[in-house]
């Protein structure tokens, strides 16, 4: 047993209010700059929809991830390394700028400068890439977003049509019958990452001590592998810089203990993160099993039981430290994804091993029961209406266990027996402890998941351990803006007067994670 | 002036060559890049991207042959010069105009794609002038002297022999003032182009990763602490004055 751990977000899809938030406090931090204009490291996809890139899901055509050889061992579906070196000259399975978007902007300045006249002055839209004028912009990072346009546009998402091949027209888009919901999605920062495997220069590297995926700018010579290389699209080509870049799970928030920006100012509070230990050992052969149904119980048993003595010892022995077993002891995460597995993985089949994963979303189901004019919150009615609603729970099966939809059926049945079972006690009603043994749990084990998943505290979603004291000290100690930073802050008791001359001071009230 | 020519300039030209790789490596490898456009067009690209390396790896190994290898070694092992030129020249025109219409094919898209147009870097322009200056005369030196438009000029008696000298540090130079105009000036160009390599995308080239077939699939790293919080400034993320 080789013990390492790993920091790993779930997130709570009945929760997304599709606001956007994260994506644009993400573009805000990370990609607002020339050259990522198209670059979204976090977005919000609204499902079924294409996504972004439109049709990022269809591996026929990105080759993206890995696939199994008859001979048991995985393989990058783009090819082997040789072919992969024979293609670095023009790279044939690279999305171009338009199955992205065209980046584009408004000539905001004419709105001022124009002279006076008759008409009112417009802003037309001119391409950031380009600077010449867009006459119809046809396609953006949201543009099927709340179904927009999904007549169109949602027949072409590769899950639906999937889905249309093996259940027939039974899957429409007229409003009155269809169901949705958002994926937001990042870095999935794999186990066994794909696209880490596919870079050339080996500027791409997985760290060891909480298992972010980064690209090391001085080292990557973009031969844009990676992006083929990645099932999820989410590595992005600079096309000012010339090299690739992608989510960094807001490692250096990361590594002094804070969530990430996107988690953080998640409106919906539907992000957690915390420490995931895992069998480093056991990753190959898990991410290897024949059956792709297998893939999702297969890394379920790479992860370790951080409350096992022989798991702490082992992790102790590799060089974990006690904050971080003390923080996998009460990982949101862990709990999510195995203590009640209500969380499961984004497209096992591709053979990554991601570590975001989703609580798939129980709404459309619950939604559907109380169109029908039945009670949408009673138990029964929801397990039978699981059982029913044969497309949604088929769709989620596609898109989160590889098809099989006997987990994500066991999930939305434990949501929806947390659901019955909360509203008698909110209620004030008898606590009917036979629909928490329905699925398996018990009545105080319902009460602990619904604090995780509908409470929602702060603390209880984020446990971040920091990196190395030391290490925390050793940044604080030589801060780059200590010196330069005009800026300065005023003391507990008002304005102080030491503060240098010529700086500025703000009133920063404590935060609420103070020291 | 021949000895300026083709007694000092060559070293001059390999000498900024080595510094400016030295200095690229030391203190720019962000800027160490192929600098791609495929993002904004990939059609052509597809095209005239393979054409172009491909037919140069063929290209540059044909000169390698044709300058390093004495004619003394491939008459004892029974070439007749005849043979070797026909070869050469066979194998060279595959190459050469594989490299050609890849590069045209890419010229064009430079100029013709806007957002590959907006993409070109300063350095683009110079180094682009030479290289397919470079390239022109070179298949125009091989195509007058193949139809005897030279007077029958034997290049592996005269530029392959200034050439090994250059090694020597003892330049034949008086042979290179003898070799045809078209000659000349394709070396003028050629080591003019060697000069800019550093300086220009053409790096990339020192960075073929061979290396991706013997590693390990997944990289692992350790984060170092003096990494974020100790070095130096890196270009693109000097402190704010």
């Amino acid at each position: 047993m080789r013990v390492m751990a790993q920091i790993a977000m779930v997130m709570n899809l009945d929760k997304c209010i599709g606001c956007h938030t994260c994506s644009v406090t993400c573009k805000q931090a990370w990609t607002n700059r020339q050259g990522t204009e198209y670059v979204w490291f976090n977005n919000v996809e609204t499902l079924p929809g294409q996504g972004y890139p439109r049709r990022w899901e269809d591996q026929e055509k990105w080759k993206g991830g890995w696939e199994r050889t008859r001979s048991g061992k995985l393989r990058l579906r783009a090819g082997g390394r040789l072919k992969r070196l024979g293609q670095v000259f023009a790279n044939p399975e690279l999305p171009e700028i338009d199955d992205y978007y065209q980046p584009w902007t408004y000539e905001y300045k004419n709105l001022i400068d124009a002279p006076a006249g008759d008409d009112l002055p417009v802003a037309r839209p001119v391409s950031s890439l380009t600077g010449e004028p867009v006459d119809k912009i046809e396609w953006g990072p949201n543009w099927d977003d709340n179904l927009g346009g999904a007549p169109e546009n949602a027949p072409l998402d590769p899950i639906v049509e999937k889905i249309r091949d093996e259940v027939g027209e039974k899957i429409r888009f007229e409003f009155e019958q269809s169901f949705m919901f958002y994926l937001p999605r990042v870095c999935e920062h794999c186990l066994n990452p794909a696209c880490v495997s596919s870079c050339p220069s080996g500027a791409m590297y997985k760290r060891e001590e909480d298992g972010v995926v980064l690209v090391d700018q001085d080292r990557c010579r973009g031969w844009r592998m990676c992006v083929t290389g990645c099932p999820y699209k989410k590595v992005y080509f600079n096309h000012a810089t010339g090299k690739a870049e992608k989510c960094t799970f807001c490692f250096p928030r990361i590594e002094v203990g804070l969530p990430t920006v996107c988690a953080e100012t998640c409106v919906g509070r539907m992000r957690y993160l915390g420490v995931m230990l895992y069998d480093a050992d056991k990753v190959a052969e898990a991410a290897a099993v024949e059956d792709e149904h297998d893939l999702y119980p297969s890394q379920l048993e790479c992860f370790l039981d951080p409350n096992d003595p022989a798991v702490v010892a082992a992790a102790r022995a590799s060089g974990i430290t006690h904050d971080w077993i003390e923080a996998a002891r009460r990982s949101p995460v862990y709990d999510l994804i195995a203590t009640y597995q209500v969380a499961l993985p984004l497209h096992p089949e591709y053979r990554t091993m991601p570590m975001v994963w989703y609580v798939p979303p129980l709404s459309p189901v619950v939604e559907a029961v109380a169109a029908s004019g039945h009670d949408g919150e009673d138990a029964g009615n929801l397990f039978g209406a699981i059982d029913a609603l044969r497309i949604p729970v088929e769709y989620l099966a596609e898109l989160l266990t590889a098809g099989d939809p006997y987990p994500v059926e066991a999930v939305l049945r434990r949501m929806a027996a947390m659901r019955a079972y909360m509203r008698r006690v909110n209620l004030g009603e008898e606590r009917e402890e036979s629909i928490a043994s329905a699925v398996g749990l018990t009545g105080a084990e319902m009460e602990d998941l619904f604090r995780l998943l509908a409470i929602a505290k702060y603390e209880d979603r984020y446990v971040v351990p920091s990196a190395a004291r030391a290490d925390a000290e050793a940044l604080a100690g030589s801060h780059p803006l200590d010196e330069a930073c005009p800026v300065g802050e005023a003391g507990p008791v008002g304005p102080s007067t030491e503060v240098a001359p010529g700086r500025v001071l703000l009133n920063l009230s404590p935060t609420r994670r103070s020291a | 002036m021949d000895l300026l020519l083709w007694g000092v300039l060559p070293y001059v030209s390999i000498a900024l060559l080595i510094a400016g790789t030295f200095w690229r490596a030391r203190y720019d490898r962000f800027g160490w890049t192929t600098h791609s456009s495929q993002v904004h067009e990939s059609r052509l690209l597809r095209i005239g991207s393979p054409l172009f390396h491909f037919g140069m790896l063929f290209v540059v190994l044909g000169h390698v042959v044709g300058l390093v290898i004495p004619q003394s070694w491939t008459d004892a092992v029974g070439v007749s010069d005849h043979t070797y030129h026909l070869l050469a020249v066979s194998t060279g025109a595959v190459a050469g105009v594989a490299a050609a219409a890849g590069i045209g094919i890419l010229v064009f898209r430079r100029f013709k794609v806007p957002a590959v147009r907006r993409a070109t870097l300063r350095s683009d322009h110079l180094m682009y002038t030479f290289l397919l200056g470079a390239m022109v005369l070179g298949l125009t030196a091989t195509m007058l002297n193949s139809t005897g438009a030279t007077g029958d000029y034997n290049y592996r008696e005269g530029i392959s022999i200034w050439f090994r000298s250059l090694f020597t540090f003892q330049p034949d130079y008086h042979l290179m003032g003898a070799a045809p105009l078209a000659f000349q000036l394709h070396i003028l160009f050629g080591f003019t182009l060697f000069a800019l390599i550093p300086y220009s995308r053409l790096v990339h080239m020192f960075s073929a990763p061979v290396q991706y077939l013997f590693r390990p699939y997944v990289v692992y790293r350790r984060r170092d602490p003096k990494l974020t919080a100790n070095r130096e400034d890196r270009r693109g993320w000097e402190r704010v004055r």
